[in-house]
């Protein structure tokens, strides 16, 4: 199996989220991460939805997920043609000793501390999710009291836009 | 301004602009509103059900006879989840319909109201798409893509769910002349290409079969199909779903493919080189077991669904598309080889399938203890009754044998639950289609298990004058799994048993003529082989009642051929330890 990241762009109407998260649910997958937002266009929203899974049932999920009529368009962020990224919020134990070293750490990940009192700092970093699970890593030995991530969010290298054609309007013939 | 009304004008209004001239449902609290201008309707008839499951069955059976989206009405809570049922069943089936249900009114969604269900959220998986409205004026525009959804790319039920404060709000009334669904276009067009390449490989092609699905039913397609057909000599195998769509009299129909199909058909996919799906999703029932079905066949998959192609079996050529488009266009390129040379060869083909049909045609034994012949009873049902009839077949051994034993010779004739397998769909969905296409004559076959599920509808027959035949093949068991129990579980017949055929006192429970008496129906009974044609021309000579017939059946038939559950197709039984002779070297 091996992780699968995919950009859906969706009309935000009520329950879109709901018809694509049990979609997966129900064809038997597990998402790993799921983020939602506003995009550049009023009414469209973009998921981006992390999976593991092997190609063929990505393929079948894929299509099921297509046929959502407020679903406009997938688009799989390749790892190597996309930009990823995720944002983290810890809050590790300090004491007067320690807290220079976990300071430390935070720098060489470029992340930052936002918030400090007697025995804690909040860190917040940005980064590769492989790059945040180092960080994580090496705050563990100091003790991560709590830990909230966003999820990853993806946007394809170069010139070109998922959401360029997208919202044609549909001609009826009846 | 005269075009300012309320909601539920405004959705009456709506339904007249979609076309609609029949809606079957029941009334209730957050519905009520809309049934005020029902009631002035002129366009729209409403036909008062006895259960929503039966209203949302009989809008099926409506949009069978008519290829329109059967129209359903219930009210919120308790109305709205009978209707799950009936659009499960037309969501497997892709049946076009369009259910409308009241909701509670919008300060009270969300509050565990009195009736409040959260209809759209329960419905979600088993619905093509559906709304949930709360604002007066997203009514017009709602109706109009409720009915486009549901009736274009491949068909399903689409739920419109409208909140009662919406229903009595006012606002102006404005019918959309386009839609906006940017996330909504059903490719219908099929690629050149991928047609070309299928014309290529069935004219290479030794052992080619042509697998017809349901799909090739909803595109109205079966003159394209008859054509292809005829032009490239290829058999023919149609499915459950597309009972009719291919003449069984036709020299070039193998029949039905399958768990119950016949042996021709069944070793036709089996033995294949090239199978030509149309509309078809390989469903589980036909390849029985998957990893050793059809091993050796290349596999041309048309579908306007994409989903549905290398879902089950990969394609080595997929065509998403509409089937009628498909086939006319496979036509061309077929044509365009043939008159440069190319055409396949099929004689040791048809000599092996052939071989087949003769040896191990459908039939079965009549029972030794004198007791009725549940098979007999439907052949000659369609036999007198002739191709034109309707069929309307429930779930479970009627509905194999109502598939195997009536010659169907036009599409839409043979009506039933395939992928759902509802038991009580024949009754309801009888009723729908006989509204749809009145003077087609229509019978239900149903079992006495299904019967009972849902024959509460004879009273709307009745009172609606909706004049169907029921055939309830009446063996007094669950017969389907009754068989099952015989095969598989050492013939311990646990809980199958339903008393509807006589006891030894003869006693009856219940006794289905008195039952359609009660009912304002015909009731009559059948239970000896040489009653059978004059019952069935008794009831056919009364045009201005519903009929319901008794045909008390033996208990121990079992339908046959069969594939196991789970095993390959390669396993089929022709009768009970009775494994056929494939005629090949190997």
């Amino acid at each position: 199996m091996t992780q699968h990241t995919l950009a859906v762009l969706v009309e935000d109407t009520p329950g879109i989220l709901t018809r694509a998260s049990a979609l997966f649910s129900r064809r038997g997958f597990n998402i790993h991460s799921l983020s939602v937002s506003t995009t550049e266009y009023e009414g469209l929203s973009r998921m981006t939805i992390v999976v593991n899974c092997d190609r063929h049932p990505l393929e079948q999920v894929t299509k099921q997920l297509n046929k959502l009529v407020n679903v406009i368009k997938i688009v799989e962020m390749d790892n190597d043609a996309s930009v990823r990224r995720e944002l983290l919020l810890a809050k590790v134990k300090t004491d007067a000793a320690s807290r220079p070293h976990v300071i430390q750490t935070a720098e060489l990940f470029r992340a930052n501390i936002v918030d400090v009192s007697a025995d804690v700092v909040v860190i917040e970093a940005t980064g590769k999710p492989e790059k945040l699970d180092a960080l994580i890593r090496n705050l563990e030995p100091y003790g991560i009291k709590e830990l909230v991530k966003s999820g990853t969010v993806a946007l394809g290298r170069g010139p070109r836009s998922i959401t360029d054609r997208s919202l044609r309007p549909v001609e009826r013939s009846a | 301004m005269t075009d300012q009304m309320t909601g539920a004008q405004s959705l009456i209004r709506s339904l007249e602009h979609a076309g609609v001239d029949v809606v079957f449902g029941i009334p209730g609290g957050a519905i009520l509103p809309a049934y005020d201008p029902l009631y002035d309707s002129r366009r729209v008839r409403h036909i008062l059900m006895r259960h929503e499951q039966g209203a949302g069955h009989a809008a099926e059976g409506y949009a069978y006879a008519t290829g329109k989206p059967g129209v359903c009405m219930a009210t919120s809570g308790p109305g709205a989840t009978n209707l799950v049922t009936p659009i499960a069943d037309a969501h497997m089936d892709s049946v076009p319909m369009v259910a409308i249900t009241g909701q509670v009114a919008t300060p009270s969604i969300g509050t565990d109201a009195f009736q409040e269900a959260d209809i759209s959220g329960i419905t979600m998986p088993i619905t093509k798409h559906n709304f949930l409205v709360k604002r007066v004026e997203d009514i017009p525009r709602t109706i109009a893509e409720a009915f486009h959804i549901a009736s274009t790319g491949r068909p399903g039920p689409v739920l419109v769910d409208i909140a009662k404060d919406a229903l009595q709000n006012e606002a102006p009334f404005a019918w959309p002349n386009r839609l906006d669904l940017p996330g909504y276009r059903p490719v219908t067009k099929p690629h050149g290409k991928q047609v070309r390449e299928a014309a290529r490989m069935i004219a290479e092609a030794r052992r080619p079969v042509l697998y017809v699905g349901g799909g090739v039913l909803r595109a109205g397609a079966h003159q394209e199909l008859r054509v292809l057909a005829e032009l490239t000599g290829v058999p023919v195998v149609s499915t459950l779903m597309a009972r009719g769509v291919f003449p069984d009299t036709h020299p070039q129909s193998l029949g039905m493919p399958g768990m119950h199909g016949t042996v021709a058909a069944v070793g036709a996919l089996q033995k294949a080189d090239l199978i030509v799906a149309l509309g078809a999703r390989f469903d589980d029932r036909v390849t029985g077991r998957l990893d050793t079905f059809a091993p050796d066949a290349k596999i041309v998959h048309a579908d306007i669904d994409p989903a549905e192609i290398s879902k089950n079996r990969q394609a080595d050529v997929p065509i998403v598309g509409d089937c009628r488009e498909v086939l006319a266009d496979l036509v061309v390129a077929v044509r365009k080889d043939q008159s440069e040379g190319r055409q396949g060869d099929y004689a040791a083909w048809w000599a092996q399938l052939d071989r087949l049909r003769t040896v191990y045609p459908l039939g079965y034994d009549a029972p030794d203890d004198g007791s009725l012949a549940p098979q007999h009873v439907i052949q000659r049902l369609g036999e007198i009754v002739g191709p034109e009839a309707a069929y309307v077949a429930g779930v479970g051994q009627h509905q194999m044998w109502a598939a195997q034993f009536v010659s169907y010779d036009n599409p839409g004739t043979f009506i039933n639950s395939g992928g759902l397998g509802t038991m009580g769909f024949s009754v309801p969905a009888a009723l729908g289609a006989k509204v749809g296409a009145p003077d087609r004559t229509t019978w239900a076959v149903d079992g006495d298990g299904c019967f009972q599920m849902t024959n509460q509808e004879l009273a709307t027959c009745a009172v609606e004058n909706i004049p169907i035949k029921v055939a309830v093949v009446n063996n007094g068991n669950l017969g389907m799994v009754r068989q099952w129990q015989t095969l598989f579980y050492e013939g311990r017949y646990s809980n199958t048993e339903l008393r509807t055929a006589p006891d030894a006192e003869k006693v009856r429970i219940p006794d289905f003529v008195r039952l359609a008496e009660a009912y304002g129906c015909v009731g009559l009974r059948c239970e000896r082989a040489e009653d059978v044609d004059a019952t069935i021309e008794k009831a056919m000579a009364i045009d201005d009642a519903p009929v319901v017939v008794d045909f008390t059946v033996n208990a121990d038939a079992m339908v046959w051929p069969m594939v196991g559950p789970g095993i390959s197709n390669d396993n089929i039984q022709y009768a009970r330890d009775m494994a056929p002779d494939w005629g090949d070297d190997d």
